[in-house]
């Protein structure tokens, strides 16, 4: 096959995942819609609508690996900004799809299945980018170290997000979230998620980037745009775990901190490309050499 | 405080104060302070990242500039504001984590605490009888409770387990302290210089011969090792589709090395990703450009400056500017500033530029000066800057700037017979940092050992389980209570009481 085909296969992939996740959002919101006969548990539109989950994350792994082949070398399907949305969007519904079961998380399918269309669909409109060799900074083998940390920690702060979120509206409307479960359920789910993610984005962000940082550019921490907001985001993601351990910032404060955090974890990701564009050496929309070049002495 | 509150003394206060610094609140307070003051070195361009972005930002602020001058905001992290920030989180994170590490140690030494006169006041908490007896209750509760320490009461047993967790926990908080260390101890001790170096020159490591040299306060020159190297290659290519069109990769250098004086040279491949390590210093490949050569020469026919001169990228388009001086032309001394363009190219509306920033068809447009260069008067000069104070632009007959432009191989005259200018060839230069951290895996150990630690802090369930054995009189059974408290923020505590219950003989009925 082609590298053109491999392209347009994943392109192609990535319009299924699309429609399978809207297929089965409308199934798990008719679902819920539909009266559940008692004790015989979800419905089966329901059923069916958390059955459709994983085939479609299969079809979006799919549009990933397709992706990588598709680039001469073959690579990971990490070069730009398209790429890392796509790959964190399938991180997000691989997760919550791994924790379903153990933490009983059949409640949250619509959310994270609404949030995988939206991003799906901002990413091929707004993001589309054709393939491309990977760029000389970008080309070792800490790329998928740190990137693939990086992705899951983000996928676990989505869900964590998600959890403090609805914390945060069941409080405020306790009668219009009757689907999602009791505020203690959520902060437990919230804090779970955060937990598991926070490890992973210190070792992304602290461990193996400076490690990397230390080989490409010659220093371990340059306060980078990007590494700044790493940062913040780590001190945002600590001051949470802080808020839960605090007397008067349990419950709500903290998931405001959650929140907070999710959004500089956001902004990092989406943001500096555009706002900071060729000021940040993560910006891989602009190219690494002029920053290279500006840093010459004049 | 109320009115009837005595003043406090000098030493109330400052508990008072230590106290309140070391609390949870503020070091929660302190931590978002941090984060947010973190932000602003990311929006104004910062003196240290990128010192040409600050020269545009103040050009086109100049009302802003001298404010964000006095509140540091060009200088972010190291601002007197950011530092007591963090100076103040690290003062409150030890105050915090000293007394807790003093308070763990003692109680790693205590055994399980004596079991509560109510167990059922307990968060989790059974009540069953079985057949067995008492004895045999308790032999099966030691056993169902391995994973844990146990120590045994008359009638009862405590049993605890999960001490990692505040283990964990001190371990990260130390651990912050060791990285910074770590760090502290390369800026203190290190040094950071950059050099030009063109396709077959050479550098050796002494601080003279650095375009610039930034050494940590406790820096010796004597720390520099004696090594040297000569650029034998360099190599780029330029993604020639797509929308990374013209963006540099695969770009390496060869450099032979000799690691001291009398040694044989080595040759090792310099890239962005693979720095090369002479010793303990660290050699970078952070950019590239051209170097032109150019010859010039004077208004006698002599051949007053030969050889490559460097020309710095303004873009990713590379096209370059840079200046040659001429100090030794007669009857007047010589000087020529312009732009390089790799892939030359004109139109009328947009004049000259570069279409890609391969050398694919090399041009140079230099404007020339004669006069004084400044050269004598003891002041510094940079040699990308052309002084022309005392210099007057070269006019052609219709009294405008005579502009020199140049293919390969071009030579040009001077109007006046000031002389001709030749370009003689292309060579490649290299941007290096070379450097030196000597606390570099001091932090990167500090940050492993802290991401273990968190962890544990993070995943160890820290639980005490008591059970308490009670014959009962009438039937001759044992009724059997088991209690458990937890103090994770995530507890399957239920689901544990419920195995031992189970492990202890509790029939479902």
């Amino acid at each position: 096959m082609s590298k053109l085909a491999f392209e347009a296969l994943s392109q192609q992939a990535v319009v299924g995942a699309g429609v399978l996740y809207f297929l089965a959002f409308l199934a798990q919101l008719a679902g819920r819609r539909v009266a559940q006969p008692a004790a015989d548990g979800p419905s089966v539109l329901a059923n069916l609508g958390v059955t459709m989950l994983p085939m479609a994350a299969l079809v979006h792994l799919g549009a990933l690996v397709t992706r990588g082949l598709a680039a001469e070398p073959v690579r990971v399907p990490w070069g730009n900004m398209y790429e890392f949305t796509l790959t964190a969007t399938f991180a997000v519904v691989a997760t919550y799809l791994a924790t379903m079961r153990r933490w009983s998380l059949r409640w949250m399918a619509p959310w994270v299945t609404g949030f995988a269309i939206v991003v799906l669909m901002a990413d091929s409109l707004w993001l589309y980018e054709g393939v491309t060799p990977l760029r000389d900074a970008l080309q070792s083998p800490w790329l998928v170290i740190h990137v693939v940390a990086a992705i899951i920690a983000t996928g676990a702060f989505v869900l964590g997000g998600m959890a403090s979120g609805l914390y945060l509206l069941k409080e405020r409307w306790p009668d219009r979230f009757t689907k999602v479960p009791t505020l203690e359920v959520l902060d437990q789910l919230a804090y779970r998620m955060h937990a598991f993610g926070f490890p992973v984005w210190t070792f992304a962000a602290l461990i193996t980037g400076p490690i990397w940082a230390h080989q490409a550019w010659g220093s371990a921490w340059n306060w980078d745009p990007k590494e700044v907001w790493a940062f913040v985001t780590w001190v945002g993601y600590a001051a949470y775990l802080h808020a839960r351990a605090t007397a008067g910032w349990k419950g709500s404060r903290a998931a405001v901190v959650a929140l907070v955090a999710l959004a500089t974890l956001i902004f990092n990701f989406v943001g500096i490309n555009f706002f900071f564009g060729s000021g940040s050496m993560h910006s891989y929309a602009q190219g690494l050499v002029e920053h290279l070049v500006l840093r010459s002495p004049v | 405080m109320s009115n009837t509150t005595p003043a406090l003394s000098a030493a109330e206060l400052l508990r008072w104060a230590w106290r309140q610094l070391t609390s949870m609140r503020t070091a929660l307070m302190l931590l978002l302070l941090l984060a947010i003051a973190a932000v602003p070195g990311s929006v104004v361009p910062q003196e240290a990242i990128n010192a040409s972005a600050l020269a545009n930002w103040q050009d086109a602020h100049p009302k802003l500039t001298p404010i964000y001058v006095k509140i540091g905001l060009f200088h972010v992290y190291s601002s007197v504001w950011f530092g007591a920030v963090y100076v103040l989180l690290m003062i409150s994170l030890v105050g915090c984590i000293l007394p807790r590490c003093a308070v763990y140690w003692r109680a790693l030494k205590l055994p399980p605490p004596a079991t509560p006169k109510h167990l059922s006041r307990l968060p989790e908490h059974a009540k069953f009888s079985v057949e067995a007896s008492t004895d045999e209750v308790l032999a099966r509760a030691k056993a169902a409770l391995k994973s844990y320490r146990i120590a045994e009461f008359d009638n009862s047993l405590g049993a605890q387990r999960g001490h990692l967790r505040e283990a964990g926990n001190l371990v990260f908080h130390l651990s912050i302290l060791i990285v910074l260390g770590g760090f502290a101890f390369g800026s203190l001790f290190g040094f950071k210089g950059g050099v030009v170096v063109v396709t077959g020159d050479g550098f050796s490591n002494a601080i003279t011969q650095y375009d610039d040299f930034a050494p940590g306060p406790m820096f010796k020159p004597t720390d520099l090792e004696p090594f040297n190297f000569k650029l034998q290659k360099f190599n780029v290519e330029f993604i020639t589709k797509g929308r990374s069109f013209g963006a540099a990769r695969n770009f390496w250098a060869d450099l032979a090395i000799v690691d001291k004086p009398g040694a044989t040279p080595r040759v090792e491949r310099l890239a962005v990703n693979h720095p090369l390590s002479v010793g303990s210093t660290d050699i970078f490949l952070i950019g590239h450009g051209y170097a032109p050569h150019i010859t010039v020469r004077d208004g006698n026919g002599d051949i007053a400056y030969s050889g490559p001169s460097v020309f710095l990228p303004e873009g990713t388009d590379f096209r370059s500017f840079g200046v040659v001086k001429v100090p030794d032309a007669k009857p007047t001394q010589l000087g020529f500033e312009g732009e390089f363009y790799p892939t030359y190219a004109f139109t009328p509306e947009r004049g000259a530029f570069t279409v890609f920033p391969d050398a694919l068809d090399p041009a140079m447009s230099l404007l020339s000066y004669q006069g004084d260069l400044g050269l004598d008067d003891g002041r510094p000069q940079s040699v990308y800057v052309l002084d022309k104070s005392a210099m007057k632009p070269i006019l052609k007959a219709d009294g405008k700037p005579a502009r020199l432009d140049l293919h390969p191989n071009d030579t040009v005259k001077l109007p006046d017979g000031l002389g001709t200018v030749t370009f003689d060839g292309l060579s490649r230069f290299v941007k290096l940092q070379i450097s030196r951290t000597p606390g570099n895996w001091v932090a990167l150990l500090g940050t492993i050992i802290g991401l273990i630690g968190l962890m544990g802090s993070l995943f160890v369930r820290p639980r005490r389980v008591w059970v308490r054995v009670q014959p009962d009189a009438e039937t001759g059974h044992t009724l059997v209570e088991v209690g458990g408290l937890d103090r994770s923020s995530v507890s399957d505590l239920a689901t544990e009481v419920d195995r031992i219950a189970d492990a202890l003989g509790r029939e479902h009925t």
